[in-house]
């Protein structure tokens, strides 16, 4: 079922994220929660960032449609959407692309609408905001847009209060807010984690063929696997606010670049396969004050040689994947190869 | 808190933990208390501390009548550093007999509050029932008025038993009495929530089986662990106290004349402010105002203090 | 919804009968109303027919229902005081007191609620530190040292406003109304802020800590990812999100308005019906200290309805569960 590799060398990508830093300002010093990611989008393409929680990839898709909450805040890099520079563009700028071609998906469907107003108010607000509709031509738009995510008896449902709507039901009308403008990206936070496991898979095809079906590209971020396994056509494994291997997902589930994305791998159970039991990796993610040099994962690596405790390693290419890692240098062992730096 | 025995309560937490931190951390805090411990203290010294005796009639004179404050006019005496009023009054000394007479009114009352409070809601919790839905839809009731109201009531009904001249004899009873009684509704939900929470617990339960009167053990458990919550709303209920006095005051309905709080000598001074003599009212006014926003400052310090989970 | 409804009008109707007891037995019990009809001179045999006459004698339950179906005729007999009927004297005065409040209630609103708005929205703005602690000095002051200060400056020293009455009235019906002469403008004006001031700051604490709440709600950070404008997020989702604590707050301080027109009518000599209950405190004029027990008993009760009803004009949650519980935040 993996999607097949769609190779976007030839086009320009959509977005293009260059070695993005963010920070947090704290009593006891400055915390680098995005440390030097680089990614780019291709136009429709679904690129899932997985991770454990704090590694940094919410905060990248924050700091992508410009919503970092305070204190936080874009320290270094440069983040483009179709080419133009969009990190530092003042608020009201950023609003109009926000919604227009960036739309957003958030993880929990019950709090993400105003509960006050009916779905339809809030597609119709939307859509104004972003289109010059009149009202009627709006509301036919949101009616629209209902139906196609699959609410069943549109018509009625579209004056109903968000109370009225089942979790599922309710992410699906946050999915139907997100494509309102049609965008052409959407940075979708954790969509099915707050769902129960049956209504997830629903949500995620949904989602998966509206993109398919308006070329709209995905940045997926979610901590399971599963997930990208099943929609990603790239996958970007974060720890500690780096990235340690990108590349296509059907490439690091099965042939895992980096230690971290093998130890990620080895704990998923899978159908099918006997396994006798499942690997785990050894410690917990360092906390983003305690990250060591070098390599952040040198602590809980099982294959780590002297150079990944000094030296920190940018992405290598590692057969169609990229990863973070001195064993795919260029000349195959890292670890010994810088040894007299070490005391420098 | 479920590792600490009931009994050792927040006084232990208190000591230990960052009650005190905080309290130092605040420097509007630490201001506040400085002011409430200032103010307090002058007050009932101020049968020592006072220049005068402002309300024994033999030490008055109508000539050193309505003389402005020394240290802002010419005319002033510097026998009388804040001015007198019409009848030759040191005002000085009438703001600190009446600032005591104003923090006793409070306090008591305050305690009158508390104690019905905690009756009522121990009763009201333990018993439950009837009596707990009686007690409870009185509670109601009398939160849709504001205590002013019930207060002002009250004080009315004393008034239509008793006779006018032996009212200002009791007046401050009845004042405490009727402040007291508008008060009381906080701690008695307060202490009900709590018994409610206690009365099922097992070791209730076990002392009914050894024979102890639960209701002694409960007194014993429940009341420490109502101390915190109790205390804050009683700070707060302070400050509330003192306003509604000096109000009651202030309206002729509360402390009479011969014996004037601050909201009497308010109501003195605006009288003749109309001529412009603002010192008789605005001096009592300032310490009534320092007092009860210091006593509400340290309330509100007290409750995020206390209760991390408002904060 | 409808069963919501109807359970608090029941209520609402126990809390009135509670409200009648007291006022019952202050009139009866308290009070001798024998006494006030009669000269020092008259028979114990005149006043025992006179008794039996008044039906002073039927059990108390009959004298009890008697008298709720004269106070809602309006009759509360004589005044101790005045020897006038209760019900005129306080119709006489129910204007001047509804005109005040109504000046301070909108004086509150309209100033407490955009302050608390602007505050809420930029915590860290100097003018709202500003705001903050002005707002805890105003909520430590008595309402009447706020009157008497605003007396002293504006009418005393600068002699810009008057300090006492209502100036000139103009007679619409029974009604006497401020509102279509200069002077009566003029007398509303201290009044109204003085009566206001508390439940502005209170309003405007309110808002503040209302809005920062919802500021930080998902909703609103998808608001912001919809790209809607802050005009939008702020007054639309927002504002309308801490509506639903500030109707119970409004609707609880209405209430208080009008017990502290009591303080403020008398500070400013406003002949309002709080000053003609201040008078029979003084007096124990108990028959209009029952009368005005009642009256007010009925407008909190009133309040508290409407407060309710609005509770589903608001609050779409409410309107579909049958909601059982406030979504208030207490």
């Amino acid at each position: 079922m993996a999607p097949s590799d769609k190779i976007s060398t030839n086009n320009p990508p959509l977005l293009e994220v260059k070695n993005l830093r963010v920070e947090f300002p704290t009593r006891r010093g400055t915390l680098l929660a995005v440390d030097d990611v680089s990614f780019d989008i291709a136009p429709g393409e679904v690129l899932g960032v997985v991770g454990e929680s704090g590694a940094g990839k919410s905060l990248t898709g924050n700091a992508i449609i410009g919503l970092l909450e305070p204190p936080g805040r874009i320290a270094g890099g440069e983040i483009r959407l179709e080419g133009r520079r969009i990190d530092n563009l003042p608020y009201e700028e950023m609003r109009k692309i926000r919604g227009a071609r960036i739309g957003a998906i958030f993880q929990d469907p019950l709090t993400s609408l105003n509960p006050l107003y009916s779905v339809g108010r809030q597609l119709v607000e939307t859509i104004q905001t972003h289109l010059p509709l009149s009202a009627a031509a709006a509301r036919t738009r949101a009616l629209d847009l209902l139906k196609e995510v699959g609410i069943p008896g549109a018509e009625s449902r579209i004056d109903h209060y968000p109370h009225q709507f089942s979790g599922g039901m309710r992410q699906r009308v946050v999915i139907a807010l997100a494509l309102c403008a049609g965008p052409r990206l959407i940075v979708a936070d954790e969509p099915t984690t707050a769902l129960d496991v049956s209504i997830q898979a629903q949500i995620i095809a949904l989602l998966k063929r509206l993109c398919r079906e308006h070329g709209t590209a995905v940045m997926l971020v979610t901590h399971d696997m599963g997930v990208i396994a099943e929609t990603a056509d790239r996958v970007a494994v974060m720890y500690a606010g780096r990235i340690a291997e990108i590349g296509p997902v059907r490439d690091v589930v099965k042939h895992a670049k980096h230690p971290y994305t093998k130890g990620l791998m080895g704990s998923i159970p899978s159908l099918g396969v006997r396994t006798e039991r499942l690997t785990q990796i050894d410690g917990a993610m360092p906390r983003l004050t305690e990250i060591p040099t070098g390599c952040a994962f040198n602590p809980r690596c099982t294959e780590r040689g002297q150079r990944c405790m000094v030296e920190r390693p940018d992405l290598m290419v590692a057969g169609t994947s990229r990863a973070a890692c001195w064993l795919h240098d260029r000349g195959g062992v890292g670890a010994p190869v810088l040894k007299e730096t070490v005391d420098a | 808190m479920a590792k600490d025995s009931p009994a050792s309560g927040w006084l232990h937490r208190a000591a230990d933990s960052d009650v005190w931190w905080s309290f130092k951390s605040s420097p509007m805090t630490v201001g506040a208390a400085t002011v409430t411990f200032l103010i307090v203290a002058i007050a009932f010294l101020s049968p020592v501390l006072a220049p005068h005796t402002p309300f024994d009639p033999a030490t008055l004179s109508l000539t050193d009548g309505l003389k402005p404050p020394a240290m802002l006019s010419a005319d002033g005496d510097w026998t009388f550093p804040l001015g007198t009023d019409d009848q030759g009054r040191d005002i000085l000394s009438s703001i600190m007999y009446g600032t005591r007479l104003s923090l006793v009114v409070g306090f008591a009352s305050v305690v009158v509050a508390m104690a019905l409070g905690i009756t009522l809601g121990l009763v009201s919790g333990y018993i439950g029932g009837a009596v707990d839905a009686l007690i409870m839809r009185i509670a109601d009731v009398q939160l849709t008025f504001p205590a002013i109201l019930v207060a002002l009531l009250i004080d009315g009904i004393v008034r239509g038993i008793i006779s006018v001249k032996r009212h200002d004899e009791i007046a401050i009873y009845v004042i405490v009495g009727a402040i007291g009684l508008s008060f009381w509704v906080q701690y008695a939900r307060t202490v009900r929530g709590s018994v409610l929470v206690e009365k099922n617990k097992e070791y209730v339960q076990a002392a009914r089986v050894i024979g102890l009167s639960p209701l002694l053990i409960m007194v014993r458990h429940v009341l420490p662990n109502v101390t915190g919550p109790v205390l804050v709303i009683a700070t707060i209920n302070l400050g509330l106290a003192i306003i509604t006095e000096a109000t009651l005051s202030f309206l002729g309905v509360g402390l009479p004349s011969t014996e004037p709080s601050l909201g009497t000598l308010i109501r003195l001074g605006n009288e003749v402010l109309q001529s412009g003599d603002w010192w008789i009212t605005v001096f009592p006014g300032i310490t009534l105002a320092a007092l009860v926003l210091a006593v509400n400052l340290l309330g509100d310090w007290l409750r995020d203090a206390l209760n991390p989970k408002l904060r | 919804m409808l069963a919501f409804i109807l359970r608090r009008i029941l209520q609402s109707i126990a809390v009135l009968l509670a409200v009648g007891v007291v006022a019952f037995s202050l009139f009866r019990y308290v009070g001798d109303p024998i006494n006030a009809m009669v000269g020092q001179d008259t028979t114990m045999e005149e006043r025992a027919e006179l008794r039996t006459k008044l039906g002073l004698n039927d059990p108390a339950p009959i004298q009890f229902l008697n008298f709720i179906g004269n106070a809602m005729q309006g009759k509360f007999g004589l005044s101790y005081r005045t020897s006038e009927p209760v019900g005129r004297l306080i119709l006489e005065r129910v204007p001047a007191t509804l005109e005040l409040s109504l000046c301070a209630a909108i004086f509150a609103l309209f100033v407490g609620v955009p302050m608390g708005v602007y505050t809420g929205l930029y915590p860290r703005h100097w003018s709202s530190r500003l705001f903050q602690a002005v707002s805890l000095i105003g909520i430590s002051l008595p309402t009447f040292l706020i009157g008497i200060l605003l007396i002293l400056v504006f009418a005393v020293w600068l002699r810009l406003l008057p300090s006492f009455g209502r100036g000139e009235t103009v007679q619409i019906g029974w009604w006497t109304t401020n509102f279509l002469t200069w002077s009566g403008l003029k007398a509303l004006i201290l009044p109204s802020i003085t009566l206001g001031l508390f439940q502005l700051t209170l309003l405007m604490r309110l808002v503040r800590s209302e809005m920062l709440e919802v500021m930080r709600t998902e909703y609103i950070k998808f608001a912001r990812a919809r790209g809607l404008t802050n005009r939008a997020i702020y007054f639309g989702h927002a504002l309308k999100n801490t509506l639903v604590p500030v109707i119970t707050v409004t609707g609880l301080q209405l209430g208080a308005l009008i017990a502290f027109a009591i303080v403020t009518e008398t500070v400013f000599a406003w002949p309002g019906v709080g000053q003609l209950f201040i008078q029979s405190v003084q007096f124990s004029d108990i028959p209009v200290m029952a009368a005005y027990l009642l009256l007010i008993g009925l407008l909190f009760v009133l309040i508290n309805l409407t407060v309710d009803l609005l509770y589903f004009v608001v609050d779409p949650r409410l309107r579909s569960q049958g909601g059982a519980a406030r979504v208030a935040g207490h």
